[in-house]
């Protein structure tokens, strides 16, 4: 008889792996993308082969670098960089994207240990870098291919008076904004992608865009106008469903959540800033340990078990 | 105590994780073949968790099938019989697949398969006589566990058991044997679930069986629901969903009654005894004859397998025996399991005899064999979703990587049964349940020194 491989239990494992995961985030990610080309034409093409090409170079490099195991791989790097240019807004001078890739790769991922481990959520924080380093190109945003350029000025709905566009118009996405963020309908498909295809649970997504909606409600703002508006779908769906910096309990993803979006209306409502989206998902993520924590569960038998009587 | 009627649930209580395990009950249909005792029996002296049995022959001794070859005056064992006539041999020392070494009677067969003269019914008048004979019988927890029936049976005064749930679960992928026992011997299972319920004063049977068995939860329904067998309406079939790892022992509580053994205690207290249906249905041959255990039913299956099927072997048989009776191997066996793939054990060769608690061979080519190389983990939450003890494994392999003893403590780490839930749906491919595992011997290690030092 030839020699068996003799291993520790389980012997069969599920056919999951996390290169499917981040294919089908891919994937799911197509019809943004998809909504970015038709709105913004080719420089949107641009940004998203420039990030994404940046993101899995830098990766490649890195791993060289620091002496570990190669992992682009597993195409976490590739949904890093799509996530980035979707944030971008379409007009954005390529180098400043390549700026954004290599900290959201190198600085954000890479040096707390890669993939797992960054406390923060990479392309999120390479948008607040790059925010912050070139204000006015940031937020320099182009009209659609489909406005009329005379009408309607290029501002995003939450820049320009409340009632400026129709709830049609903001649910396809034809206004100004960042890439991936103007199109709701285009973010649902995909989210709908990835709970079908179980790489998300709905938690997330639904309390925070709930949170968001109440919340507006209470501020005596148009819940609707509001959560079509600005970041909040995109952040919802793909922003703050990212793994590593969002709780793995069922009630911390609550909580998680309820804060992102409290958190983002109290911002765009009080703060000095027009979107609050990607500062709110980024104080949660450094919350998500404590919310973690707070929320395990109790262990099977840990509380008194119950004994009909 | 003031009584509430105890009441039959309509549907299995809710139960938390679980993992979506492929079923490939490739075997269920087919009817149980009966092996042919084999030249030569090992039967090693450990076959039950507790303390082993001493040999009880001497090289050249006469025995016969049922003869008892192993006993120890030790309360938590069970004696070993002969599972052949014939001559004792040697007797040797083997390694068992947990690594232990343990004396093991060789017996040469004479293929005529006398019965032990001394064998006859037990004469059963009350509970002590129905333990006696039940140590007597050699049954240990054919579910896999190997736990001695008696030893399980025997409850203490102080606990009030009001409910015995029979295991017909078999969760794990590919056995069938359970399923084949309740097909081919419904009627012993019926009348063994009456001994042991009436013998214990136990005024409700929850039979626990997954919905993949068809034809075994429509036998056992028929006799249970029939008002002629079944006058109190005592005993009733639950059908529970098809999820792994539902016939685990805290599990299937759950799921029967509602109620969770607190953390550290036994089904007991939270008024339940658990049998597998196969120890069950035993017991009532057992009482009828006399003739202690000494077959096994097993699944002989896996992807190197030419002829998938059950076989009814003599315990002690070596596997190599069994699998030249099943046809030979298919393709070349890169992987042999005793046991199902999520928690069986993997074997180093195929000389290591059938012992009382196996319920499965299973044999894999290389394709199954190889295990995924693990990456790092994403923080996915796909093991904490699957957990059915509300455990985070996640935080558990980080606190056995750090050696933190007070942090495994609080988070419950012997808690896990390392039922494998986790490791199959990590799509890092991550050595979750061996981590968990390690980390369970080192806190053992580690709480057994702090108790040294003081």
């Amino acid at each position: 008889m030839s020699k068996l491989f003799v291993s520790s239990s389980p012997h069969l494992r599920s056919n999951c792996s996390t290169r499917k995961i981040m294919l089908d985030v891919i994937i799911a990610l197509l019809p943004s993308c998809a909504a970015a080309v038709v709105f913004f034409g080719w420089r949107a093409l641009m940004l998203l082969g420039v990030c994404v090409l940046t993101c899995v170079f830098s990766e490649y490099i890195c791993r060289i670098v620091m002496k570990r195991e190669q992992t682009i791989g597993d195409l976490s790097a590739v949904v890093t960089g799509v996530l980035l240019a979707l944030n971008l807004p379409a007009n954005l001078n390529p180098l400043m994207a390549v700026f954004g890739s290599v900290a959201a790769i190198v600085v954000v991922k890479q040096m707390f240990g890669g993939i797992g481990m960054n406390f923060v959520n990479p392309a999120l924080a390479a948008r607040i870098i790059l925010t912050v380093s070139f204000p006015t190109a940031m937020t320099n945003w182009i009209p659609t291919a489909y406005q009329s350029v005379d009408a309607v000025s290029s501002a995003t709905p939450l820049a320009s008076e409340s009632g400026a566009y129709s709830y049609l118009q903001l649910f396809l996405g034809n206004h100004g904004g960042s890439m991936g963020e103007t199109c709701a309908l285009a973010i649902l498909l995909g989210g709908i992608y990835l709970v079908l295809r179980k790489v998300i649970v709905p938690t997330i997504p639904v309390v925070y865009i709930g949170t968001a909606a109440l919340m507006a409600l209470i501020l005596g703002l148009d819940p609707l106008e509001q959560i079509l508006s600005g970041g909040i779908m995109l952040g919802a769906v793909f922003m703050a469903t990212d793994y590593t910096t969002s709780p793995v309990t069922k009630w911390g993803k609550v909580v998680y959540a309820l804060g992102c979006g409290v958190l983002t209306m109290l911002i765009r409502t009080f703060a000095n800033l027009p979107e609050g989206v990607s500062f709110s998902i980024l104080i949660m993520n450094i919350l998500t340990p404590l919310i973690e924590s707070a929320t395990a569960p109790s262990a099977f038998g840990e509380k008194k078990g119950r004994r009909a009587k | 105590m003031s009584k509430k009627e105890l009441r039959f649930p309509k549907r299995p209580f809710r139960t938390s994780g679980g993992a979506k395990v492929p079923h490939r009950k490739n075997t269920s249909d087919k009817q149980s073949v009966i092996m042919p005792s084999p030249e030569e029996v090992i039967i090693p002296m450990s076959q039950h968790i507790g303390a082993p049995c001493k040999v009880q022959v001497s090289v050249g001794e006469q025995v016969y099938v049922g003869t008892v070859v192993g006993d120890s005056d030790a309360f938590v064992c069970a004696p070993i019989h002969s599972s052949v006539s014939g001559v004792v041999k040697s007797i040797t020392k083997i390694t068992m697949p947990s690594g232990a070494q343990v004396d093991a009677v060789v017996i040469e067969s004479d293929g005529k398969d006398t019965t032990d003269p001394a064998i006859k019914p037990p004469v059963v008048e009350n509970l002590q006589d129905f333990l006696k004979a039940v140590r007597a019988s050699g049954l240990v927890g054919l579910g896999g566990a190997g736990f001695p029936a008696h030893v399980k049976l025997n409850v203490p005064a102080d606990k009030e058991i009001d409910t015995l749930i029979i295991n017909c679960a078999e969760c794990e992928p590919y056995i069938t044997a359970d399923n084949r026992e309740v097909i081919e011997n419904s009627w012993a299972v019926i009348s063994g679930v009456y001994t042991v319920s009436e013998l214990l004063g136990i005024e409700r049977v929850i039979i626990g069986i997954e919905n993949n068995k068809p034809e075994a939860i429509k036998i056992l329904t028929e006799i249970a629901d029939n008002p002629k067998y079944d006058p109190e309406d005592k005993v009733r079939v639950l059908p529970l969903k098809a999820s792994y790892p539902q016939g685990a022992e805290k599990v299937l509580i759950k799921a029967c009654t509602g109620r969770e053994v607190p953390t550290g205690k036994l089904p007991a207290d939270a008024g339940c005894i658990v049998m597998n249906v196969t120890s069950v249905a035993f017991l009532s041959d057992y009482l009828k004859t006399g003739m202690p255990l000494t077959k096994k039913r097993l699944t002989v299956d896996g992807s190197a397998i030419k002829e998938p099927q059950n076989v009814i072997v003599p315990i002690g048989t070596p596997i190599s025996k069994v699998m030249e009776f099943c046809g030979g191997y298919k393709e070349e066996v890169k992987k042999l399991l005793m046991g199902g793939p999520m928690m069986g054990i993997s074997l180093s060769d195929d000389s290591l005899p059938v012992l009382k608690q196996n319920n499965a061979i299973l044999a894999f080519s290389e394709k199954e064999a190889r295990l995924y190389e693990p990456t790092d983990c994403i923080r996915c939450g796909r093991c904490v979703s699957a957990c059915p003890m509300r455990l985070m494994p996640t935080r558990l392999c980080s606190d056995v990587k750090l050696l933190d003893f007070d942090a495994m403590q609080k988070h419950q780490i012997m808690t896990c049964m390392e039922c494998g839930s986790c490791a199959f749906s990590c799509p890092a491919h991550r050595h979750i349940v061996q981590t968990i595992r390690l980390g369970k011997s080192k806190l053992k290690a580690e709480l057994m020194k702090q108790k040294g030092d003081k």
